[in-house]
């Protein structure tokens, strides 16, 4: 076998390995249920407990205000359809992004078609919300502001802290979808006035199928999930303990040493782009310059679609992705390279490598060794581009 | 998720690149929806002798491109109006549900070409007459 090199980080990480020894136990040996009154019981709360102080510690937070969920995505469905449903009675308006994930945005939808009003705010050609605008279009409707501390696609990191500043000076709640941004920025929700946060263990280095929401004591929210008193009485379902162990230990490892790990990501990053930027003509970074998340690459390539280009590319051993539409199953790109300002066809040509841990400056070197190849490869196959002249303008 | 028919014509495409003074071209799709397919045939005595693509699209657009190409060249125009994308589709050992629209791509282009081509002939004899 030759090279393989994995520049997905963001869409999932490998869970690390002193993360999975403390799951282990959990699955064979301590594998009672924490609602239980008995010594397996007992030891399942124990360990249920622990790992809440330590998503709490991460946080700043306090351990009552930590809910395990089954998923990012459940984090940030209940969080908005939670705090909807609870303030109904105040007001029907939500204020979000045009650039958050599917779980915050299609949850948004559904609620607008039962009776919710919500604007989406735009974004600028680096993918930034402008907190003067949220300030703007709050109403005396408005009963959340949610958006994401940092984006999936392009990287950019929001300016939550100001945000949530002005969200909490209007007596309003704040959201912030922070599966991204775990591990990857500080996050103090005192401090950011963030009343809600979603989190994914498996983004940092967690298992799969484990999320957090944490909720500012005294938040008004609907419950969800119904059954049994889980949760203390907000999340009802047997919680599923070895990944709640797992994310207590993944989280606690991640925000530890942010600031070296960053700093080694940064470099790497770096490299990829200036890289890429020097061999590859007609191409793009999409997101912020600087504010973006340390692992984040971003680009569009001129003249060609990305699912060729992932193929290619996996062929050769590197695994990306891609917001082109023939990845998505769907006809349109991402919404979020629509939203800051690309057309269509520059959008389907985009490649998103995700730096983790893990990643070497070898595999940096591998990747400028082989894209160029590549992208020439397709760009001489399409129609689009024009090797004497080096490609066609866009109508 | 491709079969090694559709990865051996994406990585290995058949009949790539353009024909100087074709009788007929073919440009179909546009880059709003992701893919985009242009052909090019020089065609004697109504065989199609000589046929190349330039395609913008995915791996299943690619790859149609190059067996369709593959398929009617050296046939007649009618045979290849008989070219469907489902008969391109089961040369290529079948493609995921949500690519099948990306295959049709490759018939609507030669739809065109031949289209073209006819056309052009039509002006030719319209000419020759006057
Ligand atoms: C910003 C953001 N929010 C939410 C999610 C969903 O998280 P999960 O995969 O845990 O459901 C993701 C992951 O894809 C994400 O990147
Ligand atoms: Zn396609």
């Amino acid at each position: 076998m030759g090279h393989s090199v994995y520049l997905d980080h963001a869409s999932t990480t490998y869970t690390k390995p002193e993360v999975l020894k403390e799951m282990l136990p959990y699955f064979t040996d301590l594998y009672g249920n924490p609602s239980s009154v008995h010594r397996y019981g007992r030891e399942a709360r124990k360990a249920l407990d622990q790992a809440r102080e330590r998503t709490a510690a991460a946080l700043n937070a306090d351990p009552n205000e930590i809910y395990f969920t089954g998923s990012g995505t459940e984090a940030d469905n209940w969080a908005v359809k939670g705090t909807a449903l609870a303030n109904s009675k105040k007001g029907n308006h939500i204020i979000t992004s045009s650039i958050e994930h599917h779980a915050v945005l299609y949850t948004c939808k559904y609620l607008e078609r039962n009776g919710f009003e919500v604007t989406y705010l735009p974004v600028d050609e680096y993918g930034l919300v402008d907190p003067e605008q949220v300030r703007n279009a709050i109403t005396d409707k408005t009963i959340l502001v949610s958006v994401m501390a940092a984006n999936n696609e392009i990287g950019t990191i929001q300016p939550i802290g100001e945000i949530g500043a002005i969200a909490r000076e209007k007596g309003i709640l704040f959201h912030t979808d922070a599966v991204q941004a775990v591990g990857s920025i500080p996050i103090d929700v005192k401090e950011m006035n963030i009343d809600l946060l979603s989190l994914s263990a498996h983004k940092f280095y967690g298992p799969k199928g484990a999320g957090a929401l944490y909720m500012r004591k005294g938040v008004k929210s609907e419950q969800i999930m119904h059954g049994g008193a889980q949760e203390r009485n907000r999340r009802a379902g047997t919680e599923n303990l070895p990944a709640i162990v797992g994310l207590g230990k993944a989280i606690e490892l991640a925000v530890t040493d942010i600031p070296q790990r960053n700093a080694r990501l940064e470099a790497l990053r770096n490299r990829l782009i200036d890289g890429i930027l020097s061999t590859v003509e007609n191409t793009r970074l999409n997101g912020h310059p600087i504010k973006r998340l340390a692992g984040n690459v971003n680009f569009s390539f001129e003249f060609i679609e990305g699912e060729a280009l992932l193929l290619s590319l996996d062929i050769k051993g590197i695994a990306g992705s891609s917001g082109s539409a023939c990845t998505s199953g769907s006809l349109d790109p991402s919404h979020v390279l629509l939203a800051i300002g690309l057309s269509h066809e520059i959008a389907h040509g985009s490649l998103r490598l995700t730096l983790g841990d893990r990643n070497t400056e070898e595999d940096i070197d591998y990747v400028l060794e082989v894209l160029p190849e590549v992208v020439q490869r397709l760009r001489e196959m399409s129609p689009l581009f024009n090797q004497n002249k080096g490609g066609r303008t866009y109508v | 998720m491709y079969s090694e028919q559709v990865m051996d014509h994406f990585m290995n495409p058949r009949n790539v690149g353009e024909i100087e003074n074709p009788d007929g071209v073919g440009e179909v799709g546009n880059a709003r929806c992701g893919d985009i397919m242009k052909v090019f045939m020089k065609i004697e005595n109504d065989i199609i002798v000589d046929v190349k693509f330039k395609t913008f699209g995915c791996g299943a657009a690619i790859a149609t491109s190059s067996m369709s190409t593959e398929l009617i060249k050296g046939k007649t125009v009618d045979e290849a109006l008989r070219v469907t994308n489902k008969k391109v589709t089961e040369a290529l050992g079948g493609l995921p549900p949500v690519k099948l629209h990306c295959s049709v791509l490759a018939e609507e282009a030669i739809k065109a070409a031949i289209e073209d081509y006819k056309n052009k002939q039509a002006e030719k004899q319209t000419a020759d007459s006057i």
